[in-house]
């Protein structure tokens, strides 16, 4: 075999206590795509990172080409033909694409001069590569998938051979992860050379040639990907079987909330369509959709932070008024974000103080916040919902992201309320983390709690789901029952074709 | 070498690490002053008497720190809430007129113990007014409210200077645009006789602690430290966003507007445009200074107070600009704001 396009040998880092990289190797041929699988905190991040010299590693090299690179520089890394796709993207919304693909590289005072050269190059990458994109597009007004296709332009225009994408279907919806694997796919044909990082066991046993499995900071195993399956991926990433709950069959009771025709207007577009839905004491009602079809704005609507513009809400058969957050809270209903670092928490507070901040009638009297009480009542979920990583006064942003959900899972769980609504609640957690708060949810359903779980990931609906309705362009399909749901008939509600739910509604 | 996050801050570091930062910015200063040909320690020497070498000189540092202490808490607490609040100094000076308004015109005849409160009530109030347009600018609009605010000092200066030199003008200060003065009933007592030291400290020192008992104890205090880190989150806890903002907004232009109320009651008993040497952008720095916390506060405003009292004995003595004193808060601004990153994170080998 010749020499590899690009080698990491032995490298290692640690960040103070914790070993992030413990003498890892690495290989990449031409043509080649290579997945790094891992969860959160297994340093597949910092690897890259020490790939792309924004570390300096403790012991290893990285080379290419056979040419050691200097480490700690990215701009050796770059020259060499490394191109990175951050997570969160590196681009400035108030620049056009084609600025946001020059700047950096070109010097600033002949900027205009190259603009014409520059263009035509990006129009031959966008061809090549199946990268349609509008060079004069101010980059704010793309989608995310498009500023994605942005970044990925970039490195290429810096004439990169070896592209490293980091968690790249984080932020996109499944249609444009699909879209977005093909041009991987594409590129790799091409003779170029990938590696993406990620914790989806299903992109990668689609697209990868080999995986390299990390856990914990060290390599763990490697894998072509004809040769395992994603039952031994997910062992060797979690370094146990981890099995996602699946609900067992309950009969639920009374109808709790209801949705009568529910419209949300917001800036003159209808986000939501005359809404129906009921649902039930013990009992988990999945809505399902691409995100953009409306759940956000049904999640504030039940979360009490957005008004209907018409339609009823009953909650317990009565007409819900106009009762904010607080009054929501004070009914009994659990709420938790789809965006936990948003609208979930606030970082820089204290454990404590997120898990107070939203039932503080109940923590304070005449005016004054009563700690002793607060302290002990976080203590109490960090006993009972297993959050790990600090205690009461840490603040919250020291969390990791599953530590972080169980947190606003408990505070809202641990009351038992009567209603959960859950937007989103497993998006961005590793395997490990998703069962926890899929245990959670159907823990609170065995105890008679009525969960409204939104989602747009099939797989957890189906586990965790007594009856599922599709949301698209703001309207909400009539449900059908679990039993009845498979992949493709849940593939076609989500798309619109609800003739399969109207079939079985009249039962339900 | 590499930083790490700390999960809690000692309260014994962040001390510590302040009086270092004082000291770093004290050296640096020292360096202009050697450049300039005086000898530094006894520069530094000349500024300690300058500020405290006489009973003249403590009396008048302990008067300039009142209005730094207020204008620095009106920074503090808005700056909290993540409300710029650059206005202090036009706030200042629309409660400063609106005292030496209402004393010469209407509440004159009151007694003391009638007047002085109500007069230090309509001053924060004039105070609270000048910051809650731009607010409601900002919740109604999105006006930036840096731009807005520092914007209306200079409406409010130049209010002020057209009525001192029209309706409010004093007919018998020999034509100098300066306005009527307050009734003697209206002015604060002193703390000691025979000097400028009048009671505002106290008023000041003890809403230092007031400011910082609401913050750490309250619902509101919360609830403000909250919407400032993240609005988002706040709203969804169901923190109510814009009346939070609106009591901030409140608290912090009254105190702005107290401290121009509190130097015209204390000190001088009229208004002319030169009653405040920049107290207003002064505080943002004192409270900068202070790390936002209240108690702080009392302590960087007496630190820059030294400063100014102090460099002007020190340019005398030994004819060095006193500009050095501006030189020094600020250095004093960049060091603390080194200090504030090491007491939030650790060095790692």
């Amino acid at each position: 075999m010749s020499t590899p396009l690009l080698e990491i040998a032995g490298v290692s880092k640690r960040f103070g206590a914790n070993l992030a990289n413990d003498d890892i190797s690495l290989t990449l041929a031409k043509g080649e795509i290579v997945a790094l699988l891992g969860e959160n905190g297994a340093g597949k991040t910092t690897l890259m990172s020490i790939l792309f010299g924004h570390y300096v590693p403790d012991a290893g090299t990285v080379s290419v080409d056979g040419a050691v690179l200097p480490p700690g520089k990215p701009r050796a890394a770059i020259r060499a033909g490394i191109g990175m796709v951050h997570q969160h993207f590196a681009l400035a919304p108030n620049l056009t694409v084609l600025e946001n693909i020059m700047t950096g590289t070109e010097p600033l005072w002949s900027l205009s001069a190259r603009k014409g050269q520059a263009r035509a190059k990006l129009a031959a990458l966008s061809a090549r590569f199946g990268l349609k994109v509008d060079p004069h597009a101010r980059l704010g007004d793309l989608s995310v998938g498009e500023q994605q296709r942005v970044e990925i332009l970039k490195a290429l225009y810096n004439d990169a051979r070896i592209l490293v994408l980091d968690e790249p279907t984080a932020v996109l919806t499944r249609a444009e992860a699909e879209h977005l694997f093909a041009t991987l796919k594409d590129m790799a044909r091409q003779g170029l050379s990938l590696i993406f990082i990620s914790h989806k066991l299903d992109e990668v046993m689609a697209t990868a040639d080999r995986i390299v499995v990390l856990r914990g900071g060290r390599k763990v195993a490697e894998r072509r990907a004809a040769e395992t399956s994603k039952a031994e991926l997910a062992e060797l990433m979690v370094g146990r079987t981890v099995v996602r709950p699946v609900r067992e069959p309950a009969t639920p009771g009374p109808v709790v909330l209801e949705a009568v025709g529910v419209t949300l207007r917001q800036s003159g577009v209808d986000r939501l369509k005359a809404v129906d839905f009921r649902l039930r004491a013990g009992e988990v009602l999945g809505i399902i959709g691409v995100s953009g079809n409306g759940q956000a704005e049904l999640a504030r609507l039940l979360c009490g932070t957005a008004r209907p513009t018409s339609g009823d809400l009953l909650l317990f058969g009565k007409p819900v008024g106009e009762p904010g957050v607080a009054g929501l809270v004070e009914a009994g209903i659990g709420r938790v974000p789809e965006d936990r670092n948003k609208e979930g928490a606030i970082g820089d507070m204290a454990v404590w103080e997120n898990a107070v901040l939203e039932r503080l009638p109940r923590f304070s009297r005449h005016g004054l916040v009563a700690r002793k009480a607060g302290m002990a009542f976080a203590q109490d979920i960090i006993a009972r919902f297993d959050v790990r990583g600090g205690g009461p006064s840490t603040r919250i942003r020291l969390l990791s992201g599953g530590n972080m959900q169980k947190l606003i899972l408990g505070r809202n769980l641990i009351d038992r309320p009567q209603i959960l609504i859950a937007a989103q609640p497993a998006r961005g957690l590793d395997e490990g983390a998703v069962a926890a708060v899929h245990e959670r949810i159907l823990e609170a359903r065995r105890a008679g709690t009525a969960v409204l779980l939104i989602s747009e990931d099939l797989e957890e609906v189906m586990a965790l789901a007594d009856r599922i309705q599709a949301i698209t362009g703001g309207r909400l399909s009539p449900p059908i029952a679990a039993e009845a749901a498979d992949t493709r008939t849940l593939g076609l509600m989500i798309s619109g074709e609800w003739t399969a739910a109207k079939e079985t509604a009249h039962a339900l | 070498m590499r930083f790490e996050r700390r999960d809690h801050r000692p309260l014994a570091l962040v001390i510590a690490t302040s009086v270092l930062a004082v000291i770093a910015a004290l050296a640096l200063s020292g360096i202009l002053i050697a450049l300039a040909g005086a000898p530094v320690l006894e520069a530094y020497r000349r500024i300690l008497i300058g500020a405290f070498g006489s009973r003249l000189s403590t009396t008048e540092t302990l008067t300039r720190t009142a209005p730094l202490m207020l204008t620095g808490l009106a920074a503090a607490v808005a700056f909290r809430a993540r409300l710029w609040n650059i206005g202090a100094e036009g706030q200042l000076y629309l409660g400063a007129i609106t005292v030496a308004a209402a004393s010469s015109h209407l509440l004159g005849g009151l007694p003391s113990a009638v007047q002085i409160p109500l007069l230090l009530l309509l001053g924060a109030m004039a105070g609270m007014v000048l910051l809650l347009v731009p607010l409601w600018l900002r919740l109604r609009f999105q006006v930036d409210e840096v731009v807005t605010t520092l914007i209306l000092n200079f409406v409010a200066l130049l209010f002020v200077s057209m009525l001192i030199d029209t309706v409010l003008k004093d007919p018998t200060a020999f034509g100098w645009p300066q306005s009527q003065s307050v009734a003697d009933a209206a002015m604060l007592p002193k703390l000691l006789a025979r000097s400028r030291l009048h009671i505002g400290i106290l008023v000041a020192a003890a809403l230092a602690i007031l400011i910082h008992l609401v913050q750490s104890r309250t619902v509101f205090g919360l609830q403000s430290r909250a919407a400032g880190l993240n609005p988002a989150g706040a709203v969804f806890a169901g923190v109510p966003l814009g009346a939070t903002l609106v009591k901030v907004a409140c608290l912090s232009g009254g105190l702005a507007g107290l401290a121009g109320a509190i130097e015209v009651m204390g000190v001088k008993g009229y208004v002319t445009t030169d009653l405040s040497p920049g107290y207003g952008y002064s505080g943002i720095v004192v409270a900068m200074l202070a790390g936002l916390n209240p108690l702080g506060v009392v302590l960087a405003a007496l630190f820059s107070a030294i400063m100014f009292v102090g460099a002007d004995g020190m340019s005398r003595a030994l004819r060095i600009p006193s500009y050095i004193a501006d030189v020094t808060v600020a250095l004093s601004l960049l060091t603390m704001l080194v200090a504030l990153f090491f007491t939030q994170y650790r060095i790692r080998r």
